[in-house]
């Protein structure tokens, strides 16, 4: 139930402006805040356990004040009083920290739950593969540690990673994300690993195939047909279209 | 209907610059018309590269004109008829005739230049796979009647189709291309290829905390055989022996 009302808290801050009247949570405020799309709320409880926050103390100064900050209990004097350059150091690392604590909060069956809801409605886009037909997409990081690259979208249909299409987007740290996100997702949601499509171009010139590229062709699909082979002796569902 | 006309206003705003404003420079300016490239008028007045379109396209004779800037005769067989068509159908119809034309001028030399250019300056957009790592993609039809299919975007690199990133491409008519673009594209510039074949070929694979996950898992690899390439002795004799067809596997 908790669940459900902070996800219609989120949309409500997603729809308004960020000015609005009344005193706001910074996560439902980092949250509505346009490229961030792909996050999902990460709850108190779980950034306040110290177990949960082990090695991370060292990638922000101030950890402390940088967690009461994110879960709003900070005092607003000692906020008042610092300066506007803290202030913006202090929301920078703030960002940080939370998206690291969502690395590892969405691999929990929690944070797995509120990401099969966002994947569901495909906040993270769709493959623009021809043929996988409008995959929802995963987030997936190609690091853990913050700063390295950028985040990547994974293709549950086709396998492969794809640059997100906006530019507020691909500039998401990776690490935010975690590398094991992906597979702990289709590890845990097994009916929701898509039938793998079969179909594939290759070049024609007036309806007759390229020889080059319809041999490989030729030579991938014959590597296909031996996975196919060795997972029907094992018994194993091949799930191809 | 009234979407062209609005259409022309908004390009026809640069008017001061000549007295009249021509069909196709105009008409390749517009706003989400970047993949198409000018196609010379004496193509399009010879009548051999025209054969066949008069089937294909309504009110042949007046989008012709239209296209080629002619519009003072078509007045007057607008007289001759009986029934005068409406412009907008007109220019419908000429979009279209300019579309099919198109797909013929991009396969002639020239043609296949201009939109050499045009793939040099990633007009057409860059391949959205992260492998790929930003290869240019060429325009291409999946078929070549109109109004079956919008246009697709093929990578020379990972020699896969994409749908268009931005919306105003995915109304496009794939007929505009042709199926054979993409084809004849890589045996005129054979370069190109080379380039594509120095390439790394690096694929990703799914893991759990730096574990790949098992074969035998509904999640495990299915698809790995799409974007494989032959290394090993074994494997590339093996690609020898498809080359008319799949050996069957043992």
């Amino acid at each position: 139930m908790a669940d459900v009302e902070m996800v219609e808290a989120h949309s409500d801050t997603v729809d308004g402006s960020d000015s609005s009247e009344y005193a706001e949570f910074w996560i439902d405020l980092f949250l509505g805040r346009k490229g961030h799309e792909y996050f999902c709320d990460v709850d108190t409880d779980y950034i306040i356990d110290r177990f949960n926050l082990i090695n991370l103390q060292k990638t922000v100064s101030k950890f402390t004040q940088v967690i009461q900050y994110i879960v709003d209990e900070l005092d607003d004097n000692a906020l008042e009083q610092m300066s506007s350059a803290r202030i913006d150091q202090l929301e920078h690392d703030a960002c940080k920290l939370y998206g690291l604590i969502h690395a590892r909060y969405i691999i929990t069956i929690k944070g797995l739950q509120k990401m099969l809801q966002k994947y569901k409605e495909a906040d993270f886009g769709r493959c623009p593969r021809v043929y996988c037909n409008f995959q929802p997409l995963l987030p997936v990081g190609l690091h853990d540690s913050p700063g390295v690259d950028c985040v990547k979208l994974y293709c549950p249909c086709c396998e492969d990673l794809y640059i997100p299409k906006s530019s507020r987007h691909s500039s998401i740290d990776g690490a935010y994300f975690g590398t094991s996100f992906a597979g702990m997702f289709l590890q845990a949601f097994p009916e929701m690993v898509p039938k793998h499509p079969v179909k594939r171009y290759v070049p024609k010139i007036f309806g007759f195939e390229l020889h080059k590229q319809a041999q490989m062709a030729r030579w991938q699909e014959l590597q296909r047909l031996k996975l196919e082979k060795t997972l029907g002796s094992k018994g194993v569902n091949k799930g191809y279209k | 209907m009234a979407e062209y006309v609005g259409d022309n206003s908004r390009t026809e705003s640069s008017d001061e610059s000549g007295p009249f404003d021509e069909w196709i420079p105009s008409f390749c300016a517009r706003f989400g018309h970047e993949y198409f490239c000018q196609v010379p008028s004496e193509f399009i007045e010879d009548d051999f590269n025209m054969t066949g379109l008069a089937q294909e396209v309504p009110h042949y004779r007046k989008a012709l004109d239209l296209v080629l800037d002619l519009e003072a005769m078509s007045d007057d067989e607008g007289q001759e008829s009986e029934e005068p068509v409406s412009r907008s159908i007109v220019e419908h119809a000429a979009e279209q005739l300019y579309g099919l034309v198109h797909a013929r001028y991009v396969l002639t030399k020239p043609g296949l230049q201009a939109m050499a250019e045009k793939f040099d300056h990633k007009e057409f957009g860059t391949c959205p796979r992260y492998y790929c790592a930003g290869m240019q993609m060429l325009p291409c039809g999946l078929t070549d009647t109109l109004g079956k299919l919008t246009v697709r975007l093929y990578c020379p690199s990972c020699q896969d189709l994409y749908l268009p990133q931005s919306s105003r491409h995915l109304c496009l008519e794939g007929a505009f291309w042709g199926t054979s673009f993409p084809g004849v594209f890589l045996k005129h510039f054979k370069e190109l290829e080379d380039y594509v074949d120095r390439k790394t070929k690096e694929t990703y694979q799914l893991k759990v905390f730096g574990f790949r996950i098992s074969d035998e898992a509904p999640s495990g690899e299915r698809m790995r055989w799409l974007r494989q390439y032959p290394k090993t002795e074994e494997e590339l004799s093996e690609l020898e022996k498809c080359e008319f067809q799949i050996p069957e596997v043992k």
